[in-house]
């Protein structure tokens, strides 16, 4: 059996994880009922969620696709926005909060991967620092349009309007009585329904474990590792470059959707300024801090970052700074050849020590 | 206006091109006419005609940067060729890409060896197995019966490729901690992986020692036995070469100056001129 020794390795590892997060839901939900955790800790574990969810979904684009992306949280927005639509539009015809979120997160999730289909066509064709800065540009473009959009619900249906140059309020959109106005341009999402719930952040965990764990173990996955290996060697045994970037680039724009849409319906304020560049670097900080590729890593540098500032206040003027050294030494990875070697000696062994551990 | 002919007597056209006997009856297997390609001023590769027999071992040879590797590089359409037709198997590949060609029936080698360093041996194969053992990405994440059947045989089929060259132990070994001859072998197994029907070997035997090339030769022979394909190699070492080669393409300033058997090509005064005589002083 040792020729079955590396992949049954690998295998055992994401059992891991799944075995890992489900264990910290589980004494994460007693310690609450237990009522241990105070109000500030429980406002902080939906966005743990999301964010873990993000760092696992940037992760298939930065480390196992091997694109730089720097808008990941214009995915975010996208989905945190139409999620909210569909749930608050939703609130009558559905009384279960429950399935209600679970619409929403698809809503989400379904609106960012369209979105990351229709950027993914002009930006996959790019590489390197190039497709780095262009995806920047998206995330803020993203961020702007959605701060021009005026979105209401009545009897009727939903009313949009496309507020560009700044002359129409939330009134132009006519709504009849009884009707309520869901997202108020650049004021965001206000009077929004909180129903997302920390066991939804935990199946969406989960479910995106599954999805970016399963497809790196396929054919497909392989295919994505491939081309970020080598990508003319790729080529060269057939593989078909742009579907596989679109796939990995999809599904990762598709998570952050979903993980948008949960964020989104756990605030009752939410304006679109939240998901700027400051949130894609974040992300972008947890998923290299985690280790490029490796999903256990992002899990947990992504609780041990949100939580550090939070729990020391003072540390939060720090952020700034560690971002800095983070984005340098990123540059200086991805640029040096010497680097480079440095980490995939670290790789390996970083591999074997989660395996043991 | 359309000019009218007469018609004429008909008569032999000279041709330059040689294939194995065994191989006359069939379409070959490639086609190069007045193949071409200019990099801004540079002719790189000018009017190279080649005709490869189905089941034969070419060879190209010649001294650096005479333009082989960017032979290759033109048939696998890593560069679109600026003049010239290329046929595989009869068919015309104009328009396609470099993994079109691959689906077409041509696999290669680099010179410089480009694996997928961070993928292990088995994985290197797998991906050259991509198109052969086929399911989507939606059975994959779902993990659905075809996954684990396909991937139960392509499993089996990556280590009896590997065991061509002996390299089944190797399988779970990161492809970027191999040592060089060994990197060099999993790309051809790599390759061959994809299942074609042409085989272009960039330098295989560089940077192997004598007793690795003399085993490289049996087994590029065993391959071509077994799979029954073409195989088109460049390399350096004569001695492989011309121990193996049926036909031998030499290639000079982008141009084709000598074709022939290998005792054709030795006796070749242009060739000694070129590149063989050149080689023994050195
Ligand atoms: N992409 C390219 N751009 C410009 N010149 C090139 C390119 N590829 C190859 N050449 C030039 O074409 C010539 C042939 O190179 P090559 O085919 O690599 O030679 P070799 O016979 O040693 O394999 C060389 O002069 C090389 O510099
Ligand atoms: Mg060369």
């Amino acid at each position: 059996m040792k020729n079955l020794s590396s992949s049954s390795k690998k295998a055992r590892a994401d059992y891991f994880t799944y075995a890992g997060v489900t264990i910290a839901f589980i004494v994460i939900t007693l310690l609450r009922n237990a009522g241990s955790l105070n109000r500030s800790q429980q406002g902080l574990l939906v966005p743990i969620c999301c964010y873990i969810v993000m760092a696992v979904s940037l992760n298939l684009t930065v480390g196992i696709l091997g694109e730089l992306s720097l808008g990941h949280a214009g995915f975010m927005s996208v989905g945190a926005f139409s999620g909210i639509t569909a749930a608050m539009s939703l609130a009558n015809i559905i009384p279960s909060t429950a399935l209600r979120l679970a619409i929403a997160m698809v809503v989400g999730a379904v609106c960012a991967a369209i979105v990351g289909f229709l950027v993914g066509i002009p930006v996959l064709r790019l590489r390197g620092d190039y497709l780095a800065i262009v995806t920047l540009a998206f995330g803020e473009i993203l961020k702007e349009l959605i701060t021009c959009l005026i979105v209401g619900y009545d009897s009727n249906g939903l009313h949009v309007i496309f507020n560009v140059n700044g002359s129409k309020t939330a009134s132009d959109l006519n709504l009849l009585e009884g009707g309520r106005i869901i997202i108020k341009g650049a004021q965001g999402a206000t009077g929004t329904q909180t129903i997302a719930s920390f066991t939804a952040g935990f199946i969406l965990i989960m479910i995106t474990l599954l999805i970016v764990q399963n497809l790196v173990r396929s054919r497909t996955g392989r295919a994505i590792m491939a081309i970020r290996d080598n990508r003319i060697a790729a080529e060269s045994v057939g593989i078909n470059i742009t579907k596989y970037k679109m796939i990995a680039f999809v599904t990762s724009a598709a998570l952050a959707g979903a993980a948008g849409a949960l964020f989104g319906l756990n605030y009752s304020n939410l304006t679109a300024a939240k998901f700027d560049f400051n949130t894609s670097i974040l992300v972008l900080v947890f998923v290299v801090l985690g280790g490029l590729g490796n999903i256990w890593g992002s899990i947990i540098a992504t609780v041990v970052l949100y939580i550090l500032p939070e729990a020391l206040r003072g540390f939060a003027t720090y952020r700034m700074l560690i971002y800095a050294i983070v984005l340098i030494l990123v540059m200086l990875t991805t640029n040096s050849p010497q680097m480079k070697l440095l980490l995939q000696k670290l790789l390996p062994k970083r591999k074997e020590e989660e395996i043991n551990g | 206006m359309a000019k009218k002919f007469e018609k004429g007597k008909m008569v032999p056209v000279p041709s330059t091109a040689i294939i194995p006997e065994r191989d006359i009856d069939k379409t070959p297997i490639l086609e190069c006419r007045h193949l071409g390609i200019d990099f801004g001023g540079l002719r790189a590769v000018d009017d190279f005609n080649l005709i490869i027999g189905r089941t034969e071992i070419a060879g190209l040879i010649g001294p650096n940067g005479a333009g082989k590797t960017t032979v290759f590089n033109l048939l696998t359409k890593v560069y679109q060729p600026t003049r010239g037709t290329i046929l595989l198997d009869g068919f015309d590949t104009a328009g396609k890409s470099t993994e079109q060609i691959n689906q077409m029936g041509i696999a290669r080698t680099f010179q410089n060896i480009r694996l997928f360093n961070n993928l292990t041996v088995e994985e290197n194969v797998k991906v050259g197995l991509h198109n052969q053992e086929p399911y989507s990405a939606l059975t994959g994440v779902l993990r659905l019966p075809k996954y684990w059947r396909q991937e139960k045989a392509s499993h089996e089929r990556a280590l009896e490729l590997l065991s061509i060259f002996n390299m089944q132990d190797l399988a779970n070994t990161p492809a970027g901690s191999l040592p060089y001859g060994a990197q060099r072998r999993l790309e051809i197994v790599r390759a061959l992986a994809t299942n074609p029907s042409l085989l272009l070997l960039d330098e295989p035997a560089a940077g192997m020692n004598p007793s690795e090339t003399a085993e490289l030769m049996e087994n590029i022979v065993k391959i071509r036995d077994t799979f029954q394909i073409a195989i088109m190699l460049i390399e350096h070492d004569m001695r492989l070469v011309m121990g193996i080669c049926e036909g031998i393409c030499v290639l000079n300033f982008g141009r084709v100056i000598a074709k022939g058997t290998a005792e054709e090509i030795q006796a070749n005064p242009t060739v000694i001129e070129a590149y063989l005589g050149k080689k023994k002083e050195g």
